[in-house]
């Protein structure tokens, strides 16, 4: 307990944040695939938060207890679209294919909800750089 | 020792206190997103009572050379913050509140910091003597 830990605490979310950024990344590059099975579409990643609210979930005396970690990358539940394509080489053998359940719109809203996350995190490591180095000038005053 | 127990006063544990609310608000911001996690925070005043003066189940020091532990209990103090709104994942944690009392607590510490640059100049001038 003490104002060291606000490092590990803050590093720990702004990993899990890139984290999620990266999965929201990855669904907005194939957002636009389509496949000809249903099972074979690409479904939206989620990134799934806990918190690491005592030690037994991180290394004993780790500086980063009480921060956040990804406990799993998840699929999105929604059904993919089922779109009647059959010029598409990938369509099925009744012309349909299947799109990804990415959302384009929401997938833009998720990553500014993380970037300004991470900014959030970055200002409290600023503060608490601020503050130690006032403290360790204690002995000049 | 004694003398600079005396010097720095309620400042000196002021500052580990300080120190711990900062780290318990910045729990709170990391975890900004993770369903179901509830805002905490301390009790600055009841925290800083209890540093002060440790309950019975303190250690007692039975010989001149014993440490007393200014330590306080490691989950001392730690309250849950009542929400403005509730989030649907049940996270109670609500940026705007964290931010600034964020901001609160860094100028505070900074404060009490500043009371003890004032205690160790005035120290330094005595022993001085200039």
């Amino acid at each position: 307990m003490s104002i060291t830990n606000i490092f590990g605490i803050a590093g720990s979310a702004l990993n899990a944040q890139i984290t999620r950024m990266n999965a929201t990344a990855s669904n907005l590059a194939n957002a636009g695939t389509v496949s000809s099975t249903e099972a074979e579409a690409y479904r939206g990643k989620r990134a799934v938060f806990k918190a690491l609210v005592s030690e037994e979930l991180t290394n004993a005396g780790a500086p980063y207890v009480g921060g956040v970690m990804v406990s799993g990358v998840v699929d999105d539940g929604a059904a993919p679209r089922r779109v009647s394509d059959p010029k598409n080489p990938l369509a099925d053998k009744d012309g349909y294919v299947y799109q990804s359940n990415v959302s384009e719109v929401g997938e833009m809203v998720d990553m500014m909800a993380a970037a300004r996350s991470y900014q959030n995190n970055v200002e409290v490591i600023n503060t608490a750089r601020q503050l130690m180095l006032r403290t360790l000038d204690i002995t000049k005053s | 020792m004694n003398l600079l127990d005396k010097t720095f006063g309620i400042h000196a544990k002021a500052l580990q206190v300080r120190g711990q609310r900062l780290e318990v608000l910045s729990q709170n911001i990391a975890n900004a997103d993770t369903p179901g996690y509830k805002a905490r925070d301390i009790d600055f005043k009841s925290v800083l009572g209890r540093v002060q003066s440790p309950d019975d189940l303190a250690i007692s020091a039975t010989r001149a050379q014993h440490f007393s532990s200014a330590e306080p209990a490691s989950d001392g103090g730690l309250l849950y913050r009542v929400p403005f709104n509730t989030a649907f994942d049940g996270n109670t944690v609500e940026m705007s509140v964290e931010q600034a009392q964020y901001g609160k607590a860094a100028a505070d510490y900074q404060a009490t910091l500043q009371f003890l640059e004032d205690d160790i100049s005035g120290l330094r001038k005595a022993l001085r003597g200039d």
